[in-house]
């Protein structure tokens, strides 16, 4: 990302609107197209009217969001979660507390499990985005989705989305080695970490459950590791 | 939220100067903290100079024996590296104690120490906190306050903070290396926060501009046992009610070396100096122990709802002893 001197054009400008930008937005009262004219973001953005050229509180990032590059102009303020629904129209990703403490929002980036609800889009620039739209391989499920179903691990369904995506981040992490609070100090560095129920409530512990369908979560995920 | 200008910086120097040229700017780290806040009202930043892709993301072992931490380097990559959970358990284990799995992996080591307390005054816009708005009062002293502080308090502001890694910082006798516009300088971890005293609203001793670079955790606990403990209402998730830090070397049946920190009582980290010098020489009793922890809290002035904490602390403190010196080092969080 450019410093506020250039791209995002910090020169005393005022919100960008009617600006000429910086030669690929959009010319002064002409719509700007954020997404290439085709697919979800372009219709979302058209219709809400919310996209305009980079400038000062506006910026273009490229999000890479479940495969496919997404270039669009954001407003700083927006944080992931709402550019996926908002404009992307991906509206698996839930929006329940939006101060962190819930984890119906999360998504992986870089495949690493994070609450969309609190990064600022314009600071993913050039990342990978996965959403629970974006798991299932072509018309078959993630395997942590047949579980759910199988394991009937939720009564209303709204933090499933984000229990899938910190599930299979919290499977990768284990994988990798990455120790929980609950992991024995003396394990060997390094080595994946076989995942029990104990490791499994911990690990899973920034996904809440208004419905309390927990034990049923935590034997889903036993399922998959198995 | 109120629009704001965004800049990433490339280097530490850039930082600093886009920090310097825009009034009214933060610094970005994960954001975890600071972009809750801005939802809240709290922070009303004209700018943010994102850090969060400096150069600053790797551990590195020091010619010394010592260990350097880049700002950057997100809480649960620092959890897992080899180094730290060989040479540092307290630390590995006090940031797995903190925030859940996706915030770890967005926190920066940087960030975690500049978070701000969660008194839900200081992030309640309509009430009055010395700390958000000088001057305005505060509603936590007769208000709800059993997360409160038991120690160091005044009557401006009784906030704690809630960072765990710091706990685990100060006991190790850590150092916070912090880049600004009088160049760079180095403050130990132990006293980078402050007491609230009457100027509640400056959390640390950093300048205004000044970025966090990194930190350095010295050679002289390396390898000895420590570990962190903490007590909360639920078993996971959740800020500390009280917690402690605590790394102990013993030879020849005497403390050559101990570092104990208690978190979640205080406006910083508190650094137990009073009980380690107790212990220092001391055979590695139970009752050493426990003179010890009470020794360091006899300073201890709790308010209406939070008396707990004191006994909760002293408990805490004497258990974790017991352990490094009986080498069971479990947390049992």
């Amino acid at each position: 990302m450019d410093s506020m001197g250039s791209r995002n054009d910090s020169a005393g400008a005022d919100d960008g609107a009617g600006r000429p930008g910086n030669g690929r937005g959009a010319a002064p009262g002409e719509p700007p197209d954020p997404a290439g004219g085709t697919g979800p973001a372009g219709r979302s953005a058209a219709r809400h009217g919310t996209s305009r050229p980079p400038g000062r509180h506006h910026s273009e990032v490229t999000l890479r969001v479940n495969g496919t590059p997404r270039t669009l102009t954001v407003d700083h303020r927006s944080v992931l979660l709402d550019v996926l629904r908002e404009r992307l129209d991906l509206v698996g990703a839930k929006k329940g507390c939006d101060h962190g403490q819930c984890g119906s929002c999360t998504v992986l980036v870089d495949g690493r499990r994070v609450n969309s609800c609190l990064l600022p889009a314009v600071a993913l620039d050039g990342c990978d985005i996965t959403t629970v739209e974006g798991l299932a391989d072509g018309g078959a499920p993630h395997p942590l989705q047949q579980a759910f179903l199988d394991r009937d691990a939720f009564q209303c369904g709204y933090c499933t989305p984000g229990q899938l995506c910190s599930a299979v981040g919290a499977v990768a992490e284990a994988e990798a080695g990455h120790p929980s609070l609950v992991t024995d100090p003396g394990a060997p560095s390094g080595r994946p970490v076989p995942l029990g129920p104990d490791e499994i409530r911990e690990r899973l512990s920034g996904n809440l459950c208004r419905c309390g369908a927990y034990p049923n979560i935590v034997r889903a995920v036993e399922d998959v590791i198995r | 939220m109120k629009p704001f200008a965004y800049a990433r910086a490339a280097t530490v120097e850039e930082a600093a100067g886009l920090y310097a040229a825009h009034p009214g700017a933060r610094y970005l780290g994960g954001g975890t903290n600071l972009v809750d806040l801005m939802k809240l009202g709290v922070e009303e930043p004209a700018a943010l100079v994102d850090v969060s892709r400096l150069p600053l993301d790797t551990v590195d072992e020091l010619p010394d024996g010592s260990v350097r931490v880049g700002a950057t380097v997100r809480n649960s990559d620092l959890a897992a590296h080899p180094t730290v959970r060989d040479r540092y358990p307290a630390l590995s284990q006090a940031l797995l104690a903190g925030a859940s799995g996706q915030l770890r992996n967005a926190a920066t080591t940087g960030g975690n120490l500049l978070q701000r307390t969660r008194c839900p005054y200081f992030q309640d816009t309509d009430k009055p906190c010395n700390k958000r708005v000088p001057g305005s009062g505060c509603a936590a002293r007769d208000g709800a306050h059993r997360d409160h502080a038991v120690l160091g308090h005044s009557p401006q502001c009784i906030a704690t903070h809630p960072s765990d890694l710091a706990v685990a910082l100060a006991a190790l006798d850590a150092r916070v290396e912090l880049y600004g516009a009088g160049g760079a300088r180095t403050v130990p971890a132990a006293e980078f926060h402050r007491l609230p005293g009457d100027r509640p609203e400056q959390d640390t001793e950093i300048r205004p501009g000044e970025l966090i670079t990194g930190v350095v955790l010295p050679a002289a606990p390396a390898g000895l046992p420590s570990l962190y403990r903490k007590a909360r209402d639920r078993a996971s998730y959740a800020f500390a009610l009280a917690s402690v830090a605590a790394v102990l070397g013993v030879e020849g049946g005497v403390v050559r070396h101990v570092g104990i920190a208690f978190g979640a009582l205080a406006h910083r980290p508190w650094r137990a100096r009073r009980a380690e010098r107790a212990l220092l020489g001391a055979a590695p009793t139970t009752a050493a122990f426990e003179r010890a922890a009470d020794l360091e809290l006899a300073a201890a002035e709790p308010l209406r709802d939070n008396a707990y904490k004191v006994r909760l602390a002293r408990n805490l403190a004497v258990d974790a002893l017991e352990r490094l010196a009986h080498g069971s080092p479990r947390t049992g969080n």
